[in-house]
């Protein structure tokens, strides 16, 4: 439908840049003389430049949307996502830059914001829709479609704080996505829920699309983005790396995680001088390592006393700030027995199985649950792609056979 | 399909400009917004009264519960004389019976936009809405609460042995009145009060002194002197008594006061309106998640 009007433009986004403040109490004073600059209705002298504590969320970014398409919005925690979808939503000023946007703006965010539990299914859909913008006589009758998507019909008159944390977001995302706007907003919104209705709402927003909304989506699953999105702007640091297609958008973004310093993932491994220290982590040549091939690591440290039936523990943790997996002697029934003084590990890993990127290695050792030293950074390591194979998306590489059959006869499908 | 959506061919935009160097245009947008959230509010207004009364017993009549309590104390100790103070022109159990009444439908209008503004952070950072609707949705709430406090009012005047008369038509206006002027006083403090949890914290002490401050428990004193400026410089006053003359049918009105301070109020809202359009994108941006 529409066809005459698809490439209409419904977003612009001009050189847009945003700072944050890292420090609670600075935040509010400096909220306090903005509010004071803002009613004396005089442009805040500094808006271009940081003040103490300050720090870029977004900068000098820039990109459109036209009708029927969608622009997904891809980087790191912290990469500025959020915060420029939240000034596209208008609810934070840009500091610098300009943000145009046409008709309603919906957005698939906080799903069930303005639920009050107290209340049924059915009044907090009045309720939300109202939030939304939809009227009384729009809300009626779209109200059996409503409730049909979301699938909670027998529910639809309980209270919704007897409903689970899926039914919150189904009934959230049923209303959020009957508002029918020009500009659809989408952030993590199908994070919870099952995959049934995940692909239901990845249908949702497809249909969306063909009538004519944009959607700007951000996401950190790779699958939906790539089912989703047919353009995407690649943010690192508030920065934008650039506005490509999906497939040049993910080499970017694996590139940029490639150059980051692991001192960026959350701080939730943890250092702890023991008894037992490890102190160098080296490699033979199997390195560099790659998926799905072999890998010895050779670990050396220092006992300061006899330790007895001490488990060896090490975590491979990416860049996201996530243990992929973990090596475990305990685990699989093996002890090991230290005498006082140097050692040396050998550990072999049969088939690494990371996906290639980026991993950093933390260990050490516990006894009965005891910690008797760990080291958060023992090494830092790049997988490299198995050779003739490509690995879509994931963090564990999977290889597998398949098979085709026709008429009950198996053949192995060729290359 | 997309038609329907009047706001179509509206652009809206978002640049680091201070609203207020456009007055027109923010003017123009806080009246659309005003009219545009004017069934969220209604509906806001009964979402959080009903949740209020949702899980009780009693249900609605909680609202008519606690004023009624309070009238049954003051109706007991007016006929057991235990207070009584001669200077005043009415009984004093009845003086400070319904001026506490009207007291409390003030503080509890004034209380509302900060509550309700700090009550919706999590739909204000994530959604946008017209967020007026929040102040007019808590003039609505203060108004049904204002209204049930009425009613218990009316049922004991017969109880109180004084005779109104005609002049009863004239209290809904006064509540009103006590409701725009709460609005008004709560209006202009949240901005801040969003910012720092002390003004919060801080609101019912000031309110407090503030009654002492008002002919509420304390009679107007005849005689000139500081106590006599204070209370009559105060634009509470006017609304207080006024509305208690016509509750009761004893003591004088003060119409033209009253009139130019609820005029007054009605300018002051639309610059607390302003003010808090304007600080809303600061706020958000300093608000917790």
């Amino acid at each position: 439908m529409r066809a005459s009007a698809m490439n209409d433009t419904l977003v612009t986004v001009e050189d847009v840049s945003k700072k944050f403040c890292r420090s609670l109490k600075r935040s509010l004073w400096y909220g306090l003389r903005d509010l004071g600059s803002e009613f004396a209705g005089r442009r805040r002298s500094h808006r271009e430049r940081l003040r103490t504590d300050e720090f870029w969320a977004v900068r000098n970014v820039g990109f459109s949307l036209a009708r029927g398409e969608c622009v997904g919005l891809i980087g790191h925690n912290g990469s500025g996502k959020t915060t420029l979808l939240r000034m596209l939503n208008g609810l934070v000023q840009p500091d610098a830059g300009r943000i145009a946007l046409r008709g309603r703006v919906g957005a698939l965010i906080a799903l069930g914001a303005g639920f009050n539990p107290v209340l049924s299914g059915r009044e907090n859909i009045f309720v939300n829709a109202a939030v939304l913008g939809l009227g009384r006589a729009e809300v009626a009758r779209r109200f059996d479609e409503i409730v049909e998507f979301s699938g909670l019909a027998e529910f639809i008159d309980a209270p919704v704080q007897h409903y689970s944390s899926g039914m919150y977001v189904r009934l959230g995302f049923s209303i959020a996505a009957h508002v029918e706007p020009d500009v659809l907003l989408v952030d993590e919104a199908l994070a919870v829920g099952d995959l049934a209705f995940v692909i239901k709402c990845m249908n949702k927003v497809a249909e969306l699309r063909r009538n004519g909304t944009g959607v700007i989506f951000v996401s950190h699953n790779e699958l939906q983005m790539r089912a989703a999105a047919n353009r995407c702007v690649v943010l690192d640091h508030g920065r934008m790396l650039g506005d490509v297609d999906v497939e040049a958008a993910f080499r970017l973004y694996a590139e940029a995680r490639a150059n980051r310093p692991f001192a960026m993932t959350p701080a939730i491994g943890f250092a702890h001088e023991g008894p037992l220290r490890l102190e160098a982590l080296a490699a033979d040549s199997t390195y560099p390592p790659t998926a799905l091939a072999p890998l010895r690591l050779l670990l050396r440290g220092l006992a300061e006393r006899d330790a007895d039936g001490v488990s060896l523990e090490l975590r491979i943790w990416n860049a996201d700030g996530q243990v992929v997996t973990a090596i475990d002697s305990g685990g699989q029934g093996q002890l090991l027995d230290l005498a006082p003084g140097r050692f040396e590990l050998e550990v072999d890993i049969d088939a690494l199985s990371l996906a290639p990127g980026p991993y950093r290695i933390a260990g050490g050792f516990r006894r009965n649950g005891e910690v008797l030293g760990w080291v958060r950074d023992l090494a830092h390591i790049d997988v490299a792609a198995p050779p003739g194979m490509k690995v879509a998306a994931g963090v564990c590489v999977t290889p597998a056979r398949i098979a085709i059959r026709h008429d009950g006869a198996a053949r192995e499908a060729s290359a | 399909m997309r038609a329907g959506n009047s706001e179509q061919e509206q652009w809206v935009e978002y640049t680091p400009e201070p609203l207020l160097q456009h007055p027109r245009a923010l003017a123009r947008a806080l009246a659309r917004d005003l009219w545009r959230g004017r069934e969220l509010a209604w509906r806001l207004a009964v979402r959080d009264l009903s949740a209020q009364y949702r899980q009780t017993a009693l249900g609605v009549l909680w609202a008519f519960v606690v004023p009624l309590a309070n009238t049954l104390v003051w109706v007991f100790l007016g006929s057991s004389g235990v207070v009584a103070t001669a200077a005043a022109p009415l009984p004093y159990p009845v003086y400070v019976f319904t001026g506490t009444m009207l007291w409390s439908i003030f503080v509890d209008a004034a209380n509302s936009p900060l509550r309700l503004t700090t009550n919706a952070a999590p739909m204000l950072s994530k959604i946008n809405f017209p967020r007026e609707a929040l102040i007019v949705s808590g003039m609505l709430q203060a108004l049904f609460h204002g209204v049930s406090k009425l009613v218990v009012l009316l049922l004991a005047v017969p109880l109180l042995e004084v005779n109104p008369g005609t002049s009863l038509l004239l209290v809904p206006l006064g509540v009103l009145a006590l409701v725009l002027a709460g609005t008004v006083v709560g209006l202009l403090v949240t901005p801040l009060g969003m910012l720092y949890g002390d003004v919060g914290k801080s609101f019912p002490l000031v309110t407090q002194f503030l009654m002492y401050l008002s002919p509420v428990v304390f009679v107007m004193p005849a005689t000139p002197g500081w106590a006599a400026t204070v209370l009559s410089s105060n634009p509470l006053t006017p609304l207080l008594v006024s509305t208690r003359s016509w509750l009761t049918g004893t003591g004088d009105a003060m119409p033209a006061y009253f009139a130019a301070v609820v005029l007054a109020a009605l300018v002051v809202l639309v610059v607390g309106l302003t003010a808090y359009r304007v600080a809303m994108p600061i706020l958000i941006e300093r608000m917790r998640g």
